[in-house]
């Protein structure tokens, strides 16, 4: 009996017919959109040219601070999330030896929650009169150290990343820790035996083996924080100001406004940074070492 | 001895209080919403001086909770099961018949967990084939969404499933659809049991795709129920979190019971993937 008859192609028809109707062809169309002033107020579609680009590299709008916004965001929490993530994976794999599944169900927890939920918690914890973060700070003696979280435009995006980090660790502090869980323990008694320090153990054996965890993480982040949304839409609305503006909240305000050639713009400019941002990672971690 | 044990008593030191700082603001919902709406005023961690259960009541009534939990469920389980079939199937047969076209197909179908959805022409579409701000609408959206993901998670795990079942099923007379329902479907239970799990957490917490395609209130899930009802209510932080909690409770159940095939299914994806 033939393959193609006992795996017929009409297995793949629905889930493709689905993803190329719902996910491919507003893609492609959307990069012919991008060049007309398609809006929600008249019923013609025109080609503008470069126009809608020409707004949102020019210095008078606000689009090149909305990419910086995201670039920062997507940097930092990338750096907080893994450095964090990797920190709790080795407390748990290295650290403790009892409660180890009571402590990741915990630390996992808000992974598990509706980002909006997580905002709209934060919110009462950020808030500088009476939130409990202030609250806590003036408790200990740090007075100095509570602030207007969410309102100070310098500090907001920082309070963002800091709840987004919050929200997101546990999750790859749970594939760091199965990647730890692949490294043989044999190389670690050699290294003992060797007389090798625990930094040099870390550097030498997990570093380098995690590596592979380490490349996914770092993928799953990079798709994150270039699409992030809803912490950023709860949490500030892209306030104060445009001081949290991301790309895809101003991609939002763009369909509210009923400006569709501009946003549809802006998304190809996401777009863009997707694919260069997922080239280069992939490219600068395969170079990494792989082994010990 | 003695440092090590030291040791020891930091690390744990260390993972309480990292546990207790991811635990915390939810239990700072479970405890204010309880209280009265002066004592809730703060937020605090303080317990309620007095247990105030109506603010359940109140909130199930004001947010419109009842209706929108119905259609919170209505859409997590029927594009959690759509999605999961559909990716299946697809997966079961591109990762057995590995020609040239079925690799490139494989690869075009997981590029889409990358892909960024363009909402502009995606609402055109919507609107051509009539299914925005529809109920069938959002379900097959958010299944569509749901593909590109499944597929990859679904294909690494056909090949741990022995071919030579395929083959016996076959001699015995099995056709191409009895065959995957009756012998495949049930091996792939355990993929299928974390995609599904995730895939249903997915839609459960999304807010983005209602925001876009839903503008009748009568088809709001319960993210934007609530952050409706956070609008309306913003000074009453007891009902906030009343509202919040019945959003979260059921995610937290299906979390607490179904933990061991979440956290270990994220990593099946992820690391030997």
């Amino acid at each position: 009996m033939k393959l193609r008859s006992r795996y017929p192609y009409y297995f793949v028809l629905a889930a493709l017919i689905l993803y190329v109707v719902f996910f491919i062809i507003p893609s492609l169309s959307g990069i012919a959109y991008a060049f007309t002033d398609w809006n929600a107020y008249s019923g013609e579609v025109n080609f503008v040219g470069l126009q809608n680009f020409q707004t949102i590299l020019s210095p008078g709008e606000n689009y090149l601070s909305y990419i910086s916004n995201t670039l920062v965001f997507t940097a930092i929490t990338i750096i907080l999330k893994t450095v964090f993530g990797l920190g709790l994976a080795l407390l748990l794999s290295e650290g403790v030896r009892r409660f180890v599944n009571a402590y990741r169900v915990m630390i996992y927890l808000p992974a598990v929650l509706p980002t909006l939920v997580v905002a709209l918690i934060f919110r009462s914890i950020l808030n500088p009169a009476t939130g409990l973060l202030n609250t806590f700070l003036r408790g200990i003696g740090l007075d100095s150290a509570a602030r207007p979280w969410l309102v100070d435009p310098h500090i907001a995006l920082y309070s963002v990343i800091g709840v987004d980090t919050w929200k997101g660790v546990g999750y790859i502090m749970v594939i760091l820790l199965a990647g730890l869980q692949t490294i043989p323990r044999e190389y670690y008694e050699a290294a003992e035996v060797d007389g090798a320090s625990a930094w040099s153990r870390f550097w030498h054996i997990t570093l380098p083996l995690l590596m592979p965890a380490i490349v996914v993480v770092t993928v799953l982040n990079v798709l994150y924080g270039l699409r992030v949304f809803d912490i950023v839409y709860a949490l500030t609305n892209g306030g104060p100001g445009y001081a949290t503006e991301v790309l895809s909240t101003a991609i939002f305000k763009a369909f509210s406004q009923g400006q569709y050639g501009l946003g549809t713009a802006v998304s190809s400019v996401l777009f863009v940074i997707l694919l260069v941002a997922g080239y280069f990672v992939i490219r600068l971690l395969e170079r990494e070492p792989a082994g010990g | 001895m003695l440092s090590k044990q030291l040791k020891r008593g930091a690390a744990h030191s260390l993972a309480i209080i990292a546990s207790l700082i991811m635990v915390i603001p939810v239990y700072l919902i479970a405890i204010n919403a309880l209280k009265s709406t002066a004592q809730a005023s703060s937020m605090g961690i303080d317990l309620p001086t007095t247990v105030q259960l109506d603010n359940f009541g109140t909130v199930i009534e004001k947010g419109k909770l009842g209706t929108s939990f119905f259609n919170s469920v209505l859409y997590a389980s029927s594009a959690t099961i759509l999605g999961t079939f559909l990716a299946a199937m697809a997966a079961y047969v591109l990762s057995r018949n590995r020609t040239r076209l079925n690799r490139f197909l494989y690869f075009f179908l997981i590029m889409g967990i990358a892909l960024p959805i363009n909402f502009f022409t995606l609402t055109k579409m919507m609107q051509v084939t009539h299914l925005i701000n529809t109920k069938p609408g959002i379900i097959i959206l958010y299944a569509a969404t749901q593909i590109p993901f499944a597929v990859f998670l679904i294909y690494g795990f056909v090949d741990s499933i022995p071919r030579e079942l395929d083959e016996a099923a076959t001699i015995d007379g099995c056709g191409p659809i009895q065959l995957f329902v009756q012998v495949i479907l049930p091996l792939l239970t355990p993929v299928l049991v974390t995609t599904g799990i995730l895939s249903f957490l997915g839609v459960w917490n999304d807010f983005l795709l209602p925001l876009y395609y839903l503008n009748n209130s009568a088809n709001w899930p319960m993210t934007l129920a609530v952050y409706n009802f956070f609008g309306q209510y913003q000074q009453s932080w007891n009902l906030v979190s009343a509202d919040i909690l019945l959003t979260i409770l059921p995610v937290v159940v299906v979390y607490l019971v179904g933990q061991r095939f979440i956290l270990s299914g994220l990593t099946t994806g992820a690391v030997k993937g």
